[in-house]
């Protein structure tokens, strides 16, 4: 399924996320990333730790409903995959972010920002998994 | 306070998620699928985010410490191991099959799409199963060591 290309609109959504984790530094003093904020969330250290991450998660979810507001509409949402494949896949990120402590917003975003090595070699590493992923699975088995 | 500038933040993120395309997993797919259907436009994601929070950081980061809060949490780490490297290329194996990533999935569950519904059903179960795992290591690693000191 072809999938339209919008480099400004994309770079603008782009700024927006960069500007929301300058905002989360200034004023929290933390990582804006989705992997660590949604963990102390599910497995919190203590409630006030836990109020401002499920905060942050619903300022996310309320995000879709500011984009109606602006434009009068929800943005494009399709996903091409199965079911067995959206859990099986949902549940390997669950698995990876954990042990790897970060995804493409705390590590692709924040880390490489900082320039941590860390946060870069992540970054090489599950982008080549996507990339080879998609390719087995689109061009080897789906052929 | 904190919960009110904490929400308008994570707002500001499900904006721009949504308007960048992150937010639509045939769009993530095709970034991806070079030899296929090939859709450059998160390259433009990325680089807008990293040029704001690159500049951002540095001037955030000259002050002695965030508005609201004690002192910046930054993780200082710099080992790279096993755990770091294999979690991500497993990240990335996960985010090739759904096409939705954490922080892309998150905001849609404002949507009601039922598809992310799905998926952060299963990361969140992933994520606890790995939690659990670390635990059991770190338990088990507690207890061979708490074994050798009596032995010796």
């Amino acid at each position: 399924m072809l999938t339209e290309f919008t480099p400004l609109q994309s770079a603008l959504g782009g700024v927006l996320i960069g500007f929301s984790a300058v905002l989360l530094m200034l004023f929290h003093g933390r990582i804006m990333g989705a992997t660590g904020i949604l963990m102390g969330v599910i497995w919190p250290a203590n409630t006030r730790d836990w109020a401002w991450r499920a905060a942050v998660v619903a300022g996310m979810a309320s995000g879709p409903a500011l984009y109606l507001a602006l434009t009068g509409g929800f943005p494009d949402i399709h996903s091409p995959v199965s079911t067995p494949l959206l859990l099986i896949g949902g549940f390997i990120v669950g698995i990876g972010v954990t042990f790897g402590s970060g995804c493409t917003s705390g590590h692709g975003v924040c880390g490489m920002a900082r320039l941590s090595p860390r946060s870069i070699m992540a970054t090489l590493t599950f982008m080549a998994t996507t990339f080879a992923t998609l390719y087995i699975v689109r061009h080897l088995i789906g052929g | 306070m904190r919960i009110v500038t904490a929400y308008l933040i994570g707002l500001v993120f499900g904006l721009g998620i949504s308007i960048s395309g992150m937010a639509n997993p045939a769009k993530v797919l095709n970034f991806f699928d070079i030899a296929g259907t090939w859709d450059p436009s998160l390259i433009f994601v990325m680089g807008g985010a990293l040029i704001v929070t690159f500049i951002g950081y540095r001037l955030v980061l000259k002050r002695s410490g965030p508005i609201i809060e004690g002192g910046f949490q930054i993780p200082h780490s710099r080992t790279i191991d096993i755990r770091l490297i294999g979690g991500s290329a497993l990240f990335g194996i996960g985010w090739g099959l759904s096409g939705f990533c954490p922080g892309g999935a998150l905001p849609v569950l404002g949507t009601g799409n039922s598809s992310v519904v799905l998926f952060i059903a299963a990361l969140l179960a992933g994520m606890l199963a790995a939690r659990f795992m670390m635990r059991l290591a770190k338990d088990s690693r507690t207890a061979s060591q708490a074994a050798t000191i009596q032995i010796r």
